[in-house]
């Protein structure tokens, strides 16, 4: 592999490694957004976390929405958690559900103090998280402590052709390593479905994914489809960079997992892994932003993100590195892209070398390197949301 | 090394993909089966983008695309060997 095995990061209470040390400001409903906001701009070092979501939820919707706040909060990347929600029963839950990976966290609710009195509390104890978290320190690690997540965005025929099997290149390298690695996007697997059913590590795991990628298409995809999905699914962005149909698309987000790598797990939305090291399939959508904010509520500290026409997603918790095969996008929007694996193409560069040379990228990232979608800003955390609310 | 215009991913595929960003109609282009290691050449009849597909030989409407050694759809209409292959002439198979 040429590259060195082993990174400097935290490791957490729970034994688990993150290579990023924040300190989130975590509102548990939509309505509890401004109170995190003021908050993190009273605190330097923090980092308020906004969504739409979080009230009148009921069944699996609000079942998810705990899930993916929890995960969020027990991220390895995050160190210490302030919880903000407009009542204090259901934010207990959440921070109830963070405490238990032994991390700091407080909950604070706003009914019956108001925003600026809760903003104040808040702010006392984000100050105090900042200085402790502050003399965290970095110590080496394993490779085989780093979880990652891949999920490919803005695709075009270039996906297809280098940056995914790159992606695929690392995941084969990195799975006999003991590397925990993560992919989804079910619809997107549309036209695939049967060879990626084949990857599966077992025949009862394989029938598992082909379970749950019918009721995608059941519940989700058929009920709800006008004619066809024609600029949805293949995007306007895809057909543009010359992918036509969802089977092309599909075979070509398939190159991500790489040649002999097989998973191990079916996950749910934002479910952690718990069958030990490997490459595991998470049932989400194939929206960048929803997709990339559940594997890191499951635990995923480092993304890899490899993207055609040019994709520019970024999580405020999880690192997402970016390569590109095009060119083009190379050249319109390199302040984007972390590796530029262009030269496959004009055959200056093989997929084992673009492989190694995302590895390198990966542990340089995980010890420290900032991505481009971090230093521009890029913080898209969105919920999935499985209905309309009560 | 020659400069290759377009890449096929298998060797029973249909279609390749152009990677040159100044590939013309009428001109001769090199293309390399990356499965098989082979170098081919076909006559171009569209100027097509990079990143979009030229067909590999003459195919009839109604027939299977074939990318990655895959179906990847239908043709919707005739397309002759060297044109270019996209959402006018081929549709998917599922939705």
């Amino acid at each position: 592999m040429g590259s060195k095995r082993t990174l400097r990061a935290y490791r957490r209470e729970n034994g688990r490694v993150g290579i990023r040390n924040h300190v989130i400001i975590l509102p548990l409903d939509d309505i509890s957004n401004a109170a995190c906001e003021a908050v993190g701009n009273n605190i330097q070092g923090t980092l308020a976390i906004p969504h739409p979501y979080g009230r009148l939820q009921f069944g699996a919707d609000l079942d998810l929405h705990f899930k993916t706040l929890i995960g969020t909060g027990a991220n390895p990347n995050v160190a210490a958690v302030v919880v903000i929600g407009i009542e204090p029963g259901w934010t207990g839950r959440v921070v109830d559900g963070i405490a238990e990976m032994g991390k700091p966290v407080s909950g604070f609710a706003i009914e019956q103090s108001g925003d600026i009195a809760t903003i104040a509390s808040a702010s006392r104890k984000a100050q105090e998280y900042v200085q402790w978290a502050s003399e965290r320190q970095r110590e080496e690690c394993e490779i085989s402590d780093l979880w990652l997540s891949v999920k490919c965005g803005e695709s075009d025929t270039t996906s297809g052709l280098a940056s995914n099997p790159t992606v695929g290149n690392l995941i084969d390298k990195l799975d006999p390593l003991g590397v925990t690695t993560c992919f989804g996007e079910t619809s997107e697997l549309t036209g695939a479905e049967q060879e990626c059913r084949s990857r599966a590590r077992t025949p009862e795991v394989g029938d598992e994914f082909i379970g749950v990628w019918k009721a995608y298409m059941e519940e989700v995809i058929e009920p709800n489809k006008t004619s066809d999905l024609s600029e949805s699914q293949p995007t306007k962005g895809n057909i543009e960079g010359g992918l036509t149909t969802i089977e092309e698309k599909a075979f070509g987000n398939l190159e991500k997992i790489g040649k002999k790598t097989k998973y191990v797990d079916v996950l749910e939305p934002a479910e952690t892994p718990s069958k030990g090291p490997g490459l595991y399939f998470m049932d989400t959508s194939s929206a960048a932003a929803e997709c990339v904010t559940l594997q890191a509520a499951a635990g995923f500290v480092v993304h890899l993100f490899p993207t055609g026409q040019g994709n520019i997603v970024g999580n405020p918790i999880e690192p997402v590195i970016k390569l590109t095969a095009n060119p083009r996008t190379v050249r319109t929007m390199g302040e984007h892209i972390d590796l530029d694996v262009s030269g496959i193409l004009r055959r200056e560069m093989n997929l084992d070398e673009a492989g190694d040379a995302l590895i390198d990228l990966t542990l340089r990232t995980s010890n420290g390197r900032m991505t481009a979608a971090e230093t521009l800003g890029h913080r898209e955390f969105v919920l999935t949301k499985l209905y309309r609310s009560a | 090394m020659r400069r290759t215009d377009f890449l096929v991913h298998a060797e029973s595929d249909t279609v390749g993909v152009v990677v040159a960003e100044d590939t013309a109609s009428g001109e001769e282009w090199t293309g390399w089966i990356m499965a098989t290691d082979e170098t081919i050449h076909i006559q171009a009849m569209d100027e097509i983008p990079l990143g979009h597909k030229v067909a590999l030989n003459d195919i009839q409407s109604g027939d299977t695309i074939v990318k990655y050694g895959r179906d990847i759809g239908r043709a919707v209409a005739d397309i002759s060997k060297g044109c270019h292959v996209h959402v006018h002439n081929l549709k998917t198979k599922r939705w």
